[in-house]
C-alpha cells in the first residue's frame, strides 16, 4: 500500500525548484549506405536482407567509414557553430546486447568530431512574447545504430514477459549522429517550451542540411531528455533522470513537464531522486522507471583499432561551411518580411511543418497566399485525418502550384480544386489529367450557361422582378440555381455577368 | 619410379620448383595436390597440423589450374602450388574455427581477402591448420581440438599460435602455409620447426576475414621452407585492400627480387643488446653468434644497438593484446553464429551468453578476456592500457633511432628451442616469455622474419634468427635472409629441414 | 607479498560477469591467483615516465581512410541465418532478454 501523494502542480513546483535540462538527440543520417559497410539504409526491407558480414558482426569482418556520414556530421557541427576536431578517433563502447552484433558499438568517446557549439532557440511564452535561449552544444559525434528486436510470447509484445525475441539487423550499422547539449539552466517555467523549441529548431536545422529525414515517428530523430531540479537557493545540481521514448515534439514538452512535477513531488515528500533511465508513456503523459543496468555502465571505451583517425582537412571544412544553406531562423525571418506576414501567420506555417512545402510551391509559380491556403487548409486537414506527415502526402509542391494556377485562371473554383487534389492524392495523375478524366473543368462555354440562365429566369419570375426592380442582391438565387443545374462546374462570376447582361441591369 | 617415391619427390620440392614444373607441364597441378593430400593422409595423424582437409575443393582448384594451362593461359608464379591455411581465416563454406570450440561447425558465408588473393594466384588451398585458440598461445596446446606436434620431435611443441601451419610445412604436408603473427605466432613456430616465417609490415596484408585477436597487432604472412618461397607467397598476399581501413595504400616492396639478390655487402646489421644474454639457451646464443659471423664474412657490418624500451615490450603487449581481444571476442556470444549452450527456454539471454562463453572458450582465452576486461575498466585504463600505449610509442621510437644507424636489426627469434608438450601449460607467465624477442615488432608495426640457422648442440633442435626491418622495407628481410640461407645451405649441403627425422 | 593490484575472487567474478562468462568457484579462485601474478608483471609499464609521450593506438600513421557512399552487394537472409544457432521468421532467435515478472 502506498500513501497517496498530492502532486504539486507545475507552477507550485517552479516556485520551489529550478529545473536543469540536457538533451541527447540521435539523428539517423539518410546516406545511401550504412556507416561502416555498403549495405543499403532504406526502411521497409524484408528482415535481414540489408546485411553483410560487417553489419552482422561475423568473425573476421571489418568496418570502413562512409565518407558521406563524416561530411554530414561536419555539416551538422558547423550549422551548430561547433569547432571541428583537427584529429579524432572512433572508440568502442563495450556492452553485451543481442541487438548489437559485435557486442560493442563503434562510437566516439573523448574525441568527438564536433564540439563546443550552440543553437539560439526562439521560445514564445504564454503572452506571445519571444525569448531567445542559447542552448550550448557540448558535442556532435558519429556512431552506428542497432538492430531491431521483436519480442515474442507473453501477451503484450513487449520486452517484459516475452518468451524470446527475434532480431533483424537491417538497421544495424545505419549512421547515427548524437548531438549532446551542455546543461541548460535558467529556463524556469519555460523549461518544457524550451525543450520543445530546441528539438523543433534542431530538427529544422538538420532538415535544412538535407542529411536526414528527421522523422520522430519513424525513429530517425530520437530525443532523450535529462531533467533535474535544484532548490531555488541551491548552488549544486540535483540528481538527473534521463527520459527516453519521447517520440514527438509535443511529447518533449509533456515529458519535461511531467518529470518536473514528479521530481518535485518526490523531493517535497523528503525523498531523493534516483539517477535512472525513465520512459515516457504517450498515453498517460507520465514517465515510468526503466530497467536498472546491472553492468553499472562500465563501457570500457578504448580507441577503435580497426578504424583510422579522422583529420578533417581545414579546406574541406571551409568548403562545407561555405555551402551551408541559410540558417532556418534567419530564413523564417526573411520570408516573413518578404511575404509581409504577421508573427502568427508565420508561426502557423512553421508549426505545421509546411515552410519547405510553401516555399517550394511558391518557387513552382504560386503566390504565397494560395500556397499557404492549400497547405495549411485542405492538405493539413487530410494529413491530420490520415495521421501522416504533411510532406509525405502524395502531392508535390509543383502539383499544388498548378492547382492554384488553375483556380487563378478561373478554370477551377475552390470546390473543384479540392476534388482535383483528391484525385492527385488518389494517384490519378497530374492536376490537368484529373481535371480531364473527372470532367471537373469550370463550364466556361457560355452556351450551356445561357440555356441554364434562361431556364432559371423562366422558373423564377418573382426574383427577376426584384432584380430588375433595383435589388441586384437577389441575383444569388438565380446564380445558385444555375450552379446547381451545372453541378457546380459553372464559374459563378460569369453566370452573374451573363444574367445581368440578359436582364439589361448594371450591378 | 613407384607412386609413393614419386609423391615424396613432389612433396619435398620447393614451391618455386613446383610452380615451374607445373608451368612447364612436367607435372600437373592435380598430381602435386594429390601428392600432398597423400602425404597428409600418411603423416598428419601423428602431427595433427590440420583441423580440416578440403580434399574435393583442393582437387577442383588443381584441376582448374590444369585446365587453364591447357587453354594456354599464362600462369602466375604460384599457380597450382598447394597452400595450408591457418584456421583463423574465413573461407566460404569451409569449416572455420580459429581453434575454438565456440565456432565448431561454423561455415562462413564469405571469403577473407587472403583467400581471395590465393585464389587469384591460382594457389590450391589444402585445408585449415591447427592453432592456439583465437591465436592465444606459443605452443598450439591451447587449441580446442588438441595440440599439434613438432615434426622434429613429436613430444615437443611446434610453437604457436600458428603451430599447425609451421608443422605442415616442416612435415612436407604443404610447401607453403599462411600464418598470422600478433606477437610472434608466425616467427616463433618457424624458429622451433626449422622453417621460414615472415610477419610483414602492419597494413601490408589485408586483415579482412582474419578472425581478430588484437586488431592493432595482427598481421598475416607466409610460412615456407625457403626464403624465396616465402617471398613468392608474400607477393601474392600483399597489397592494398579497401575492405581493411588499416591496409596500406602504397606499392608493395619487391620481396621476390630481394630474395634473388641475396647481397648484404655494405649493410649495417644491428644486434639488439636487449634481446640476448640472460634467458637465452646456450645453443641458441651459439648458433646466433655463428650466423652473425657469417653475415660479417658476406660483407655486412654487425654493430650492437640498444633499444632500452624493449624491456617493457612484454608488459605493454600483455595489456594491449588482452584489452583488444576482450572486445574482439565479445561477439562470440552464441546469438548469431557458432554454438549456443544452455538455451533451455528458461534462461535469459545474459545467462545463455555466459554459459555459451564459459563452455566454448578455453582456459587461456578466458584468462586473457578477464585480463583485458580489467585493464580497460574505468579506474584502471590510464594506469594500464593508456600507459601501455605510451610504451608502444617509446618502442617505435627505439626502432626509429636504431634504423637511423643500421639497415636491419637481428636477434634470436625465440629464447629457447622447442620445449616439451605440457611443460609450460600451467605457468602462463613462463609461456608468455617465449614472445619476448618477437613482440617489439608487433607493437611498432614494422616487419620481421625468422629463418633457420642450425640446430642447438645440446638438444639437436632448430634455432631461428630474427631479422627486423623498418615499416614497408620488408624487402630487406628477404635480401638478408636469402644471403644467410644461401651461405648456410652451401655449408650444410642442403636445407636444414632435410635433417628432420623421417615421419 | 601482496602486489598493489591484488585481485580477490569476488573481483574476478565481477570481471567474468562483465565479460559474460559463468565461471565455477574453483575457476574464479585459480584465475584470481594467475591474474594477480600477470598483473604484477605487467605493472612494469608504470615504471616508464612517459607523461609527455603520446599514446599509440594505431601502428601506422594513417588518417582519413574511408569509402564512397555507395551500396555494395551483401548477404542474403538465408546466407546470414544459415550459421545461426536459432532462427525464426527470417530473424535470429535469441532467448528472452528480461526474466519473467
Amino acid at each position: 500500500m502506498s500513501t497517496a501523494i498530492v502532486n504539486p502542480d507545475f507552477a507550485t513546483a517552479l516556485q520551489t525548484y529550478k529545473p536543469v535540462l540536457g538533451f541527447e538527440v540521435h539523428v539517423e543520417l539518410s546516406t545511401k549506405s550504412k556507416m561502416f559497410c555498403g549495405c543499403p539504409t532504406d526502411f521497409g526491407a524484408a528482415p535481414n536482407t540489408h546485411v553483410c558480414p560487417t553489419c552482422v558482426g561475423l568473425p573476421g569482418s571489418l568496418p570502413v567509414v562512409n565518407q558521406a556520414a563524416v561530411e554530414a556530421t561536419i555539416k551538422i557541427g558547423l550549422a551548430l557553430n561547433c569547432e571541428i576536431a583537427a584529429w579524432c578517433r572512433f572508440a568502442r563502447k563495450n556492452y553485451f546486447y543481442p541487438d548489437m552484433p559485435k557486442d560493442y558499438q563503434i562510437s566516439q568517446y573523448d574525441e568527438p568530431l564536433c564540439s563546443n557549439g550552440y543553437l539560439d532557440v526562439d521560445v514564445v511564452d504564454e503572452s506571445g512574447e519571444h525569448h531567445t535561449v542559447r542552448v550550448e552544444i557540448e558535442r556532435v559525434h558519429m556512431e552506428e545504430d542497432t538492430g531491431k528486436l521483436l519480442h515474442t510470447g507473453g501477451d503484450t509484445g513487449r520486452i517484459q514477459g516475452a518468451d524470446y525475441s527475434l532480431v533483424d539487423y537491417n538497421r544495424a550499422g545505419v549512421p547515427l549522429i548524437e548531438i549532446v547539449t551542455k546543461t541548460i539552466e535558467g529556463t524556469g517555467e519555460l523549461a518544457p517550451e524550451v525543450g520543445k523549441a530546441y528539438v523543433t529548431q534542431l530538427r529544422e536545422l538538420v532538415r535544412s542540411l538535407g542529411v536526414s529525414d528527421v522523422r520522430m515517428e519513424q525513429g530517425s530523430l530520437r530525443c532523450d531528455a535529462n531533467v533535474s531540479l535544484m532548490r531555488q537557493d541551491a548552488t549544486e545540481w540535483g540528481t538527473r533522470t534521463e527520459t527516453k521514448n519521447v517520440n514527438s515534439l509535443r511529447s518533449v514538452e509533456r515529458a519535461i513537464r511531467s518529470e518536473i512535477i514528479r521530481q518535485a513531488s518526490v523531493l517535497d515528500a523528503g525523498g531523493t531522486i534516483t539517477q535512472e533511465t525513465r520512459h515516457f508513456q504517450e498515453t498517460t503523459g507520465d514517465t515510468t522507471s526503466g530497467r536498472e543496468k546491472s553492468d553499472a555502465e562500465d563501457y570500457r571505451y578504448f580507441p577503435e583499432p580497426d578504424l583510422i583517425p579522422i583529420a578533417a582537412d581545414p579546406e574541406w571544412v571551409e568548403q562545407l561551411r561555405a555551402g551551408l544553406p541559410e540558417a532556418p531562423g534567419l530564413r523564417v525571418a526573411r520570408l516573413q518580411q518578404e511575404w509581409e506576414l504577421t508573427d502568427f501567420e508565420m508561426a502557423s506555417i512553421v508549426n505545421s511543418d509546411a515552410l519547405d512545402l510553401v516555399v517550394a510551391t511558391v518557387e513552382a509559380g504560386a503566390d504565397h497566399t494560395s500556397a499557404r491556403k492549400w497547405w495549411l487548409g485542405e492538405l493539413t486537414r487530410i494529413a491530420n485525418n490520415d495521421s501522416v506527415a504533411l510532406d509525405s502526402l502524395a502531392i508535390t509542391p509543383a502539383q499544388v502550384a498548378r492547382v492554384a494556377a488553375l483556380v487563378d485562371e478561373g478554370a477551377l473554383n475552390d470546390k473543384l480544386a479540392r476534388k482535383v487534389i483528391e484525385g492527385v492524392l488518389a494517384g490519378e495523375g497530374e492536376p490537368d489529367e484529373v481535371v480531364a478524366s473527372r470532367g471537373l473543368a469550370v463550364v466556361s462555354d457560355d452556351g450551356p450557361l445561357i440555356a441554364a440562365i434562361d431556364d432559371a429566369i423562366a422558373a423564377n419570375p418573382d426574383v427577376v422582378a426584384k432584380i430588375t426592380g433595383g435589388k441586384p442582391a437577389a441575383a444569388g438565387v438565380i446564380v445558385g440555381s444555375v450552379m446547381k443545374a451545372t453541378r457546380g462546374q459553372a464559374d459563378a462570376g460569369r453566370v452573374r455577368e451573363l444574367l445581368f447582361a440578359k436582364l439589361g441591369v448594371t450591378e | 619410379m613407384n607412386a609413393s617415391a614419386d609423391s615424396m619427390h613432389l612433396t619435398s620440392r620447393t614451391a618455386t620448383e613446383l610452380a615451374a614444373a607445373i608451368a612447364a607441364g612436367d607435372v600437373s597441378a592435380r598430381q602435386v595436390t594429390d601428392a600432398h593430400l597423400a602425404r597428409i593422409d600418411a603423416v598428419d595423424e601423428g602431427i595433427h597440423a590440420f583441423l580440416h582437409v578440403d580434399y574435393d575443393g583442393a582437387r577442383a582448384q588443381a584441376d582448374a589450374v590444369d585446365a587453364k594451362r591447357a587453354a594456354g593461359d599464362t600462369l602466375g608464379p604460384l599457380a597450382g602450388v598447394p597452400v595450408a591455411l591457418k584456421d583463423v581465416f574465413t573461407q566460404q563454406g569451409i569449416p572455420t574455427t580459429a581453434g575454438s570450440r565456440i565456432l565448431e561447425g561454423w561455415r562462413p558465408p564469405y571469403d577473407s581477402t587472403v583467400v581471395t588473393r590465393l585464389r587469384n594466384a591460382d594457389c590450391v588451398i589444402l585445408g585449415k591448420t591447427n592453432m592456439d585458440e583465437f591465436a592465444m598461445g606459443s605452443s598450439t596446446e591451447h587449441s580446442g581440438y588438441g595440440p599439434t606436434r613438432n615434426p622434429w620431435d613429436t613430444d615437443r611443441i611446434p610453437g604457436g599460435s600458428g603451430g599447425g601451419s609451421a608443422a605442415a610445412v616442416a612435415a612436407f604436408e604443404a610447401p607453403l602455409a599462411i600464418g598470422t603473427d600478433t606477437g610472434g605466432s608466425i616467427r616463433q613456430p618457424a624458429s622451433v620447426t626449422g622453417t621460414v616465417g615472415v610477419k610483414p609490415t602492419y597494413g601490408g596484408v589485408s586483415r579482412y576475414g582474419l578472425i581478430a585477436l588484437a586488431s592493432s597487432l595482427d598481421q598475416a604472412g607466409p610460412c615456407a621452407r625457403t626464403v624465396l618461397d616465402a617471398a613468392h607467397l608474400h607477393a601474392a598476399l600483399a597489397g592494398h585492400d579497401p575492405k581493411d581501413s588499416t591496409s596500406l595504400d602504397v606499392a608493395v616492396p619487391d620481396v621476390v627480387s630481394a630474395a634473388r639478390r641475396a647481397d648484404v655487402r655494405g649493410m649495417k646489421v644491428g644486434l639488439v643488446k636487449q634481446l640476448s644474454g640472460e634467458g637465452y639457451q646456450a645453443g641458441v646464443s651459439q648458433r646466433f653468434d655463428e650466423a652473425i659471423e657469417i653475415l660479417r664474412e658476406l660483407g655486412a657490418e654487425p654493430v650492437e644497438v640498444s633499444c632500452p624500451n624493449f624491456e617493457y615490450a612484454l608488459a605493454a603487449y600483455y595489456l594491449i593484446l588482452p584489452s583488444e581481444a576482450s572486445s574482439n571476442l565479445a561477439r562470440f556470444d552464441g546469438m548469431r553464429f557458432g554454438i549456443r549452450v544452455g538455451d533451455d527456454g528458461d534462461a535469459n539471454v545474459e545467462e545463455v551468453m555466459s554459459r555459451t562463453r564459459a563452455a566454448g572458450f578455453g582456459d587461456e582465452v578466458k584468462r586473457r578476456i578477464m585480463l583485458g576486461t580489467y585493464a580497460l575498466s574505468s579506474g584502471y585504463y590510464d594506469a594500464y592500457y593508456g600507459q601501455a600505449q605510451k610504451v608502444r610509442t617509446l618502442i617505435a621510437r627505439d626502432f626509429d633511432a636504431a634504423f637511423n644507424e643500421v639497415d636491419v636489426l637481428v636477434s634470436p627469434t625465440a629464447p629457447t628451442t622447442a620445449f616439451k608438450l605440457g611443460e609450460k601449460l600451467d605457468d602462463p607467465l613462463a609461456m608468455y616469455l617465449n614472445d619476448v624477442a618477437t613482440i617489439p615488432v608487433n607493437l611498432a608495426g614494422n616487419a620481421a622474419m625468422s629463418l633457420p640457422i642450425g640446430l642447438a648442440p645440446e638438444d639437436g633442435l632448430p634455432v631461428g634468427l630474427q631479422i627486423m626491418a623498418p615499416s614497408m622495407a620488408d624487402d630487406r628481410l628477404y635480401n638478408v635472409g636469402a644471403a644467410l640461407e644461401t651461405a648456410l645451405t652451401d655449408r650444410w649441403g642442403h636445407l636444414l629441414i632435410e635433417e628432420a627425422p623421417a615421419l | 607479498m601482496t602486489s598493489p593490484t591484488s585481485l580477490t575472487p569476488d573481483e574476478v567474478a565481477h570481471l567474468a560477469g562483465l565479460a559474460r562468462m559463468s565461471l565455477t568457484d574453483s575457476e574464479l579462485a585459480r584465475y584470481a591467483g594467475q591474474l594477480d601474478q600477470i598483473l604484477h608483471a605487467v605493472d612494469r609499464v608504470g615504471e616508464v615516465a612517459a607523461d609527455d609521450v603520446p599514446p599509440m593506438s594505431h601502428p601506422q600513421p594513417l588518417v582519413n581512410v574511408w569509402r564512397k557512399d555507395e551500396v555494395t552487394p551483401g548477404l542474403t537472409a538465408e546466407q546470414v541465418l544459415a550459421g545461426a544457432p536459432a532462427a525464426e521468421d527470417e530473424r535470429f532467435r535469441v532467448p528472452r532478454i528480461l526474466d519473467g515478472e
